[in-house]
């Protein structure tokens, strides 16, 4: 049987190889397909890894708790709107709720920022220090400002990559430096590390980070001290993070005195959330893709089984002769399904490189991240195979119960 | 020890449609091992049908058919191919060689299904070729050998396998005389040197005279079974 098996292949790869051009348009349907899952697979590992990176980058274990919404004579305003929240808010959930490691706060407003003769327009944040700690920042120079700075209402500033980009000469040191924001000048005491996009497409290092206390009492000029734009908080541990919500929950409705039926007049919402969001986009693509690819290998499988079709009819008589020897069933089954299988597998083989190469190309000449999966290779080189064997059982069974006089006779 | 073929009452009917043809009206025939049988008669005449059941490529609709005391007759497709590939080897009118396909590569085909290692089949299909005269032809393809080369191949390819009986079924029939005479010739020398059974199907007289033994068949039916000394002289 094993000198059978590698003769039949060797026959099957000759018989193949008379016949390239069919061989390779039979191909073609396995390629597209095995080239289509691969490719598609980097594609969307590359986008979920990035998107994971992206929402890394918000931090560790982060919890976002916004204001609610106005409602001014019936008129809703959006999320958001309302002030709801405040710094004595974040000390109350410090205390409060053990499962917290830290809170922190901001408020945000887009200013002109000048430096000497150049000047842009970008988000100021007035921040807690906490809040660098909770979000991951760190630093290229300088370093964060201190509890100090924030009790003093200190004219300190952070300023983010896009932000020096922009405000700064190449080569220039910012440090020290004195910027104005709405014309109230700041030292810049560091320069925040590149984080890229944020999950929302958003670029974070568009940015400037000063105390909070300078930012409602020197620049944006608060109705309300003590109002926040976002509470922030994080858990030690990702397990906790659910439960956590509930506790800042409780906290929040009985600090801010809301009855059983009322609504809450804020919004939590965790990292794990936002990740969410994103992955079931990426899902959605997977699936379609996966979608394609399937029609893709069906359409090869058609494909491959129409050949071998059309081969069992003009080697009929061929197959009479191998009976006529002492060929028996399984020997002809085999013979066909060998070379249905070697048909796909050499399609799986092409379709696997020209899928890596067309990752690398979508890598190169889109940009998208893309990452080569080994198992997504396997999976698809496996599917081919059983594509081979599939398509190919329903020929190679016909030539298999082909009647030998028949079958010799046949013109 | 016991005749290699028996046939008792060995009926074919076909059915076409409505219409039955009853190709084989009751064969009753024995072959002993060695014999050189030349089957003649008119096309129609079933003696093809009559190959064709001898050759286990077929079975009978009714009958009893024994070779080498084994019954065919109601044997399983697998065991058929196993006698095919053991006993039998068969020489076609039209060669009947796999295109594409070497000569020392065709006339291994019986070996491969047999299952032996490839170097073994190689020696042994090497020394098939050389038995009927194409040492050194060995990688030639079927089209670029002649029609008398073609079918010493296929001659080649049956008796490889070490036969008992080998089917030829006009076996000179695309061929000019003088490649016929070299088929009959190495034909004639397995019967003899190697005392192969040989059933010859053929029209035309001076090739069956080469046979010790002539069948002639009308309707299904054997009509005439002459014994006589082989006619050696024929040339």
């Amino acid at each position: 049987m094993p000198a059978f098996i590698l003769l039949t292949v060797m026959t099957a790869l000759r018989i193949l190889s008379r016949n390239r051009l069919r061989a390779g348009l039979t191909m073609l349907g396995i390629v597209i397909g095995v080239g289509a899952v691969i490719a598609m697979v980097s594609i969307g590992q590359g986008a979920r890894a990035s998107v994971q990176a992206q929402v890394a980058s918000m931090g560790t274990n982060v919890i976002i708790i916004m204001p609610g919404s106005t409602t001014v004579s019936g008129v809703r305003g959006g999320q958001g709107g309302a002030v709801t929240l405040t710094v004595g808010d974040a000390a109350e959930l410090k205390k409060r709720s053990p499962l917290l490691s830290d809170t922190g706060w901001a408020k945000r407003d887009v200013m002109q920022i000048v430096n000497g003769n150049r000047n842009w327009n970008g988000p100021v944040n007035g921040i807690s220090p906490s809040y660098l700690t909770i979000r991951d920042w760190s630093f290229t120079s300088g370093g964060p400002f201190t509890h100090t700075d924030l009790e003093r209402a200190a004219r300190v500033a952070l300023i983010g990559q896009t932000t020096l980009e922009n405000l700064f000469d190449p080569g220039e040191e910012a440090i020290g430096a004195t910027i104005r924001i709405k014309n109230v000048p700041f030292q810049v005491v560091g320069v925040l590390a590149p984080k890229g996009q944020s999950a929302q497409g958003s670029d974070q290092d568009d940015v400037i980070f000063i105390p909070f206390t300078t930012a409602e009492r020197k620049v944006f000029g608060s109705q309300f001290l003590g109002s926040v734009g976002a509470l922030f908080a994080s858990t030690e541990q990702s397990a906790d993070l659910p439960e956590a919500v509930d506790q800042i929950r409780e906290v929040l409705r009985a600090r801010h005195r809301l009855q059983g039926e009322q609504a809450d007049d804020f919004t939590i919402r965790t990292q794990v959330d936002i990740g969410k969001v994103q992955e079931s986009t990426s899902q959605t693509l997977t699936v379609m893709l996966f979608a394609i690819a399937s029609v893709s290998l069906l359409v090869g499988g058609i494909g491959i089984m129409n050949i071998l079709l059309v081969s069992v009819m003009e080697r009929t008589r061929e197959i009479g002769v191998r009976m006529a020897v002492g060929a028996k069933r399984l020997h002809i089954l085999m013979q066909f399904l060998i070379e249905a299988v070697t048909l796909s597998l050499f399609g799986g083989l092409i379709g696997v490189v020209v899928g890596i190469v067309g990752a690398r190309l979508t890598t190169v000449i889109a940009g998208w991240p893309t990452i080569i999966s080994f198992d997504a290779i396997i999976t698809a080189f496996v599917f081919s195979l059983a594509v081979g064997l599939f398509f190919g059982l329903y020929p190679a069974n016909k030539a298999a119960r082909l009647n030998p006089i028949e079958a010799l006779r046949y013109e | 020890m016991a005749p290699l073929i028996v046939c008792e009452d060995l009926w074919k009917i076909y059915r076409i449609g409505d219409v039955e043809v009853q190709a084989l009206r009751g064969i009753n025939l024995t072959i002993e091992r060695g014999e050189f049988v030349a089957v003649m008669g008119t096309s129609g005449s079933g003696k093809s049908t009559l190959m064709n059941l001898l050759g286990c490529l077929d079975q009978p609709t009714r009958g009893r058919y024994e070779l080498d005391g084994l019954n065919v007759a109601t044997a399983k497709p697998d065991l058929l191919a196993e006698l095919r590939n053991r006993q039998i080897g068969f020489v076609f009118q039209s060669f009947n060689l796999i295109p594409r396909t070497s000569a020392l590569e065709n006339a291994q085909l019986p070996l491969f299904y047999r299952g032996l290692s490839i170097k073994e089949q190689r020696a042994q299909a090497a020394a098939a070729l050389r038995r009927v005269g194409l040492a050194g032809r060995e990688q030639h393809y079927p089209t670029q050998l002649s029609g008398g080369q073609q079918q010493r191949v296929a001659i080649a390819r049956a008796l490889v396998g070490a036969p008992s009986i080998l089917f030829a079924d006009e076996p000179t029939g695309n061929l000019d005389t003088s490649s016929s005479r070299e088929i009959m010739s190495i034909l004639e020398q397995l019967n003899r040197e190697d005392g192969i059974t040989i059933i010859l199907v053929t029209h035309e007289s001076d090739i069956a005279a080469y046979a010790s033994r002539e069948l002639v068949m009308k309707d299904g039916q054997i009509v005439q079974d002459v014994r006589r000394a082989p006619h050696l002289t024929v040339v």
